[in-house]
């Protein structure tokens, strides 16, 4: 069974392209459905990022031929350009860093993981994209679970949901305050929504559920967060108001975030006691210190793939001696079923009983270092040579081994 | 034999600060190994205090080093409490080496043997210094949540780029923790020095420190439900442990 890969990304295709192949999880089921009709194995992965048809087939050629065919059916000629195709352990090696996180687009982003489950669910995946897809889930889990890869925000709007964690630990039931409609504050507000927060939007025109911006001050007692981004020339909130705010707050934290270019918030609400404010510098700052963090931790998530790559190979080779031992056991079962029987009349129930025990002995202690030595051998290089050779020394043909 | 279990548990705990100290350098695996080193080191000192306490005839920790013994056992087992949350793993930074410094002061001062010389009866004994110690054990506790709420206030203060490189517990469940850890260490305090007060007739230094402590903790609550939280409440939690050692030293050497 030869392995496939034949897929583009967003490495090779701009989105243009990509579009084009972008599949919904049905309409890949169906495709992998397809495919699988054909004889393959199949397994259609299709994300924003990348659309990969993974193929195992006796025919490799074939295999490719099918796997281009029905892209090329999708998006036309031009996508061939664009193709890469992997065979083996390197499609083996490319699935296990997608599902890592490590070939997205910010590495280590954990959403994939969850496209290639589903993926795998909906193919048509048997025993061999099983494996490999099983093993592929596995290592990117352990890669999430074993590196801070995935932990350090990549956008401002999460490195602000997460200095907000930073401040009141769970979100949920938190009050966010949000001043100006524009799109910047929405995807804060959306990340802050996202963990359980509570959001009120005051604007300079005020629409359905809005608060005005003489309203803000009042609201502040209450608020959490405050997240700013108007188009207001001056200072939508000055030390003086906040300062007013906090001694109804209890020493209650407020964490505010100033997205707004010219700034919203005066700088010098920093130094209040219990509050916080973050601008768009200072949270750009924190975001790329913390994608510096997932390209450093992405060199302790390779060597984890690497590991779990090997492990599949292992397992890839081992299939090459299992049935040849699975026959030569068969085969020296067979005879030795044979023989007893030829002289089982002669003897009595009990002797019987010894001769089937001591046969099979001495059949187990002969094939077990054989056995032993096929499977060491199929860790290395030399598997098929020794499955090769027993088939011949004991004159196992195919047709046994299955 | 209690000896014996002196060794790993010294070893265990001194694993532990070592590992923290690399978890907090670079956060993974070494936090896991910590966090195991914690467990098995006050699995090995529960058992070094139970063969302590079924060899002797009274009560084993009326020493001060005895004393001390006890309370490095009641601090870990206080910070077991959260200690196996990755997110309090800096705290255990804060917790351990402490623990294992202790831990050896106490063996070098003969703390694990199982004299009871003491004139005072074993259920006394149990009672107000196995409460007092189980009390300042909890105040020092607060003191490391208090230090590090003011450690990570200072770093969010400081808008450091690498605030989230570390997982840390957020500002208002540390400030939360800490009254609470107060709370429960006053009460279990206050019981055990009403045991010596009603067992003890003359008023003396060791009283006054601890009715001081008492004091101060007291006042951290009251100002805490008053809306003193935060960084202020932190420096008073911390204040007060240093104060309860200086008390503690002053009042009994």
């Amino acid at each position: 069974m030869d392995l496939l890969l034949v897929g583009t990304s967003h490495h090779h295709a701009p989105v243009e392209v990509r579009e084009r192949v972008a599949l919904e999880l049905g309409e890949a089921a169906a495709l992998a459905a397809r495919l699988g009709e054909a004889g393959a194995e199949a397994v259609c992965l299709s994300t924003c990022n990348r659309t990969e048809l993974y193929l195992a087939h006796p025919d490799a050629a074939e295999a490719e031929r099918l796997a281009v065919e029905t892209l090329v059916a999708l998006a036309g000629d031009e996508i061939e350009s664009v193709l890469y195709r992997l065979h083996g352990e390197a499609a083996a090696v490319h699935l296990f860093r997608v599902a890592a996180g490590l070939d997205s687009l910010v590495p280590g982003e954990g959403e994939i993981l969850g496209q290639v489950k589903a993926a795998y669910e909906a193919g048509s995946a048997g025993p061999f994209l099983g494996r490999l897809f099983r093993q592929a889930l596995h290592a990117g889990k352990r890669v999430r679970s074993d590196t801070a890869i995935g932990e350090r925000p990549a956008s401002v709007s999460s490195a602000a949901a997460a200095l907000a964690q930073q401040v009141f630990g769970d979100l949920a039931g938190r009050r966010v305050l949000v001043i100006g409609a524009g799109s910047v504050g929405e995807l804060a507000a959306r990340a802050l929504t996202a963990r359980g927060a509570e959001v009120r939007v005051a604007n300079r025109t005020v629409g359905d559920g809005m608060l005005s911006l003489e309203e803000v001050e009042p609201q502040l007692a209450e608020a959490d967060v405050v997240v700013s981004s108007t188009s207001a020339p001056g200072f939508v909130l000055e030390r003086s108001q906040v300062e007013r705010a906090l001694r109804a707050r209890k020493g209650k934290p407020l964490f505010l975030i100033d997205l707004a270019v010219p700034r919203d918030l005066d700088p010098a609400i920093h130094e209040l006691e219990g509050c916080f404010l973050y601008d768009i510098d200072d949270l750009e700052a924190v975001v790329a210190e913390s994608l510096a963090g997932r390209r450093s931790e992405a060199a302790q998530a390779e060597g984890i793939v690497a590991e779990e790559v090997e492990r599949f190979g292992e397992w890839r080779s081992s299939l090459d001696v299992v049935p040849a031992i699975a026959s030569l056991r068969a085969r020296a079962e067979e005879i030795r079923a044979r023989e007893l029987a030829k002289v089982e009349k002669r003897l009595s129930e009990k002797e019987r009983a010894a001769v089937d025990s001591v046969t099979t002995q001495v059949l187990n202690k002969l094939l077990h270092l054989p056995t032993v030595r096929m499977k060491e051998a199929a860790a290395g290089s030399e598997g098929v040579l020794y499955a090769a050779t027993v088939r011949h020394l004991f004159g196992l043909d195919k047709k046994d081994e299955r | 034999m209690a000896e014996l279990l002196f060794w790993p548990a010294l070893l265990a705990y001194g694993e532990a600060a070592v590992a923290y100290a690399g978890n907090a350098r670079r956060p993974g695996t070494l936090g896991r190994a910590a966090t195991w080193g914690v467990r098995l080191g006050w699995l090995a000192q529960t058992g070094l205090l139970i063969a302590q306490a079924a060899r002797a005839e009274g009560f084993p920790w009326a020493s001060w080093a005895g004393s001390l013994n006890l309370f490095v056992w009641l601090v870990v087992s206080a910070y077991l409490i959260w200690g196996c949350r990755p997110s309090y793993r800096l705290l255990g930074l804060a917790v351990m080496p402490v623990a294992a410094v202790l831990l050896a002061v106490a063996y070098a001062g003969g703390g694990m043997g199982e004299d009871a010389e003491s004139r005072l009866s074993t259920l006394f004994l149990v009672l107000h210094v196995g409460l007092v110690l189980a009390g300042i054990a909890g105040f020092t506790l607060a003191a490391a949540l208090a230090g590090l709420y003011l450690w990570e206030e200072r770093r969010l203060k400081r808008r450091e780029p690498r605030i989230l490189r570390l997982g840390a517990p957020s500002l208002v469940s540390l400030d939360v923790l800490c009254a609470r850890t107060v709370a429960v260490s006053l009460a279990v305090f206050l019981a055990g020095m009403s045991a010596g007060f009603a067992r003890l007739d003359e008023f003396d230094a060791r009283m006054a420190a601890s009715i001081a402590t008492a004091g101060v903790y007291g006042a951290f609550l009251l100002s805490w439900r008053a809306g003193w939280r935060g960084r202020r409440s932190a420096w008073l939690a911390v204040a007060g442990s240093a104060l309860v050692m200086v008390l503690l030293l002053v009042s009994h050497f």
